[in-house]
């Protein structure tokens, strides 16, 4: 399996060390070109999603992206700033978001990096796993279509749309590789 | 290891493959996040004007980093002097997002630097070594840049600072286990941190370029001999078209390794910071806090 992984800033590294513990293959995502490629599914990591989006616009990359993604109804999975970009709303003119999922992110939901935490929590499907909050986001509202996968303190942490998956905390800074695992299945059901 | 301290080095790993740019106010913080600065670091003064100043140079203005604060969603970092506990306390209690204690200003304490494993907001620390690079991190710190020498648009000692991190990590790593007590000996730190860098081949924090980066092509360099992002100080603010030059700043940190990308973003970026020769310096920054 080859997952692309957007790799304009952030922790991308993070992604690719998951995927390659669970045997997948991971393609940078830098430049258009980068695009071309065949893959199964593009993983969107944590940063800062106002760089990621004016990237993604500087570099040419997000028309094509876009097109990318539903034309080949490539399954999509965002951490932190990468659920910032799959949301409809950010709230935010400078997070200009992909829309992919239909709900509004709240950034820097728990303030500043003083707000940073971690926590064991419930993810449907899965059971408990260990949770990293960065200067996180969570989801503030969300549609009927979107299926809430977890929540902490009432706040939706992880939901999924179809072949879209979001988690505002990151799995890639833990040991776990479930929630990597639980895309890898979402990649091989679609198909 | 503490929850908070890893946590810290978390939101680091989340600055990556980013540029992080000083401000003076809260115009020039917006232009920076605008331009996509990754973080900003407020002071009152870019380093080639302390430089030019002289004298004391001392942590900002609490307001002036709030009205900073205010103006940009991303993380916020301020300096505090080296070894100056007290400002260091005062930037989390405004809750700044990352501490940079720094050989920038003129240090507090010509021996001791701040006990950052005290503090719950994460540290920056400049070193010019591995031995640096690992003192600060066993004193707490969360993220290692090079000390460069700032203020100048001369990149000359980033690059050095760099190659020398780096080719003691590669020695470190071909040493026998046995060898690892001497090294830490030698490197002045604790032999756990040497077994993390013969183990891992890499320092266990984020570690970024600082010091002279004015060009793209100068960010690019910083990247390719291994720095996970850059810092830019007076590179941006001292130029001719400071948004144009940030923003292809940005975009050569995320495609370093092609150069003809690297070729259409430096063209037109008008005047770069004129700069100074590391031999026409009169204060040697690099110098502060081993």
């Amino acid at each position: 399996m080859k997952i692309g992984v957007l790799a304009l800033q952030g922790a991308f590294e993070e992604h690719i060390k998951m995927l390659s513990q669970l045997n997948a293959e991971s393609i940078e995502l830098r430049q258009l070109k980068d695009l071309q490629q065949d893959l199964d599914g593009i993983i969107i990591p944590g940063g800062e999603s106002t760089v990621i989006s004016k990237l993604l616009d500087d570099l040419n990359m997000r028309e094509a992206l876009l097109n990318k993604i539903n034309n080949e109804k490539l399954p999509v999975f965002g951490t932190c700033a990468g659920l910032i970009m799959m949301s409809q709303n950010t709230e935010d003119p400078k997070a200009v978001p992909l829309g992919l999922m239909e709900c509004t992110a709240k950034r820097n939901a728990y303030g500043r990096q003083l707000g940073s935490f971690s926590t064991t929590a419930e993810f449907d499907g899965i059971g408990g796993i260990p949770m990293v909050f960065i200067r996180a986001p969570y989801i503030k509202e969300a549609s009927k279509n979107v299926d809430i996968l977890s929540t902490v303190d009432g706040k939706i942490v992880a939901a999924r749309q179809g072949r879209f998956l979001a988690t505002a905390f990151h799995p890639e800074l833990t040991d776990n590789t479930c929630v990597h695992k639980y895309f890898l299945d979402m990649i091989t059901e679609s198909k | 290891m503490s929850d908070r301290y890893s946590l810290n080095k978390n939101l680091a790993q989340m600055l990556k493959g980013g540029v992080i740019m000083d401000v003076t106010t809260p115009e020039q913080a917006k232009i920076a996040e605008e331009a996509g600065a990754c973080a900003v670091m407020a002071l009152e003064r870019i380093p080639a004007d302390i430089r030019a100043a002289g004298g004391v140079s001392r942590m900002s203005d609490p307001k002036m980093i709030k009205g900073i604060q205010e103006a940009v969603s991303i993380p916020v970092m301020a300096k505090c002097r080296i070894g100056h506990i007290a400002e260091a306390q005062i930037l989390q209690a405004i809750e700044i997002d990352y501490i940079d204690e720094s050989e920038v200003l003129s240090p507090a304490d010509d021996l001791y630097h701040v006990d950052k494993t005290k503090f719950d907001v994460p540290f920056v620390c400049g070193a010019r070594d591995l031995g640096e690079a690992l003192r600060r991190i066993a004193e707490g710190a969360s993220m290692i840049r090079t000390k460069g020498e700032p203020g100048t648009g001369d990149v000359v000692q980033a690059v050095r600072h760099m190659r020398k991190i780096n080719a003691e990590m590669r020695r470190v790593q071909s040493l026998r286990d046995d060898e690892l007590y001497e090294a830490a000996k030698e490197y002045r730190v604790p032999v756990e941190l040497i077994k993390y860098v013969h183990e891992n081949g890499k320092l266990p924090v984020v570690n970024f370029a600082a010091g002279g980066v004015a060009t793209p092509a100068d960010a690019a360099l910083m990247m390719q001999l291994g720095a996970e992002g850059v810092f830019v100080g007076s590179g941006i603010f001292k130029s001719g078209d400071p948004k144009k030059r940030a923003a292809a700043i940005v975009k050569a940190v995320t495609n370093y390794n092609d150069p003809k990308v690297l070729a259409e973003l430096s063209e037109d970026l008008g005047e770069a910071m004129v700069g100074i020769n590391e031999s026409e310096i009169k204060i040697i920054m690099e110098e502060r806090g081993q």
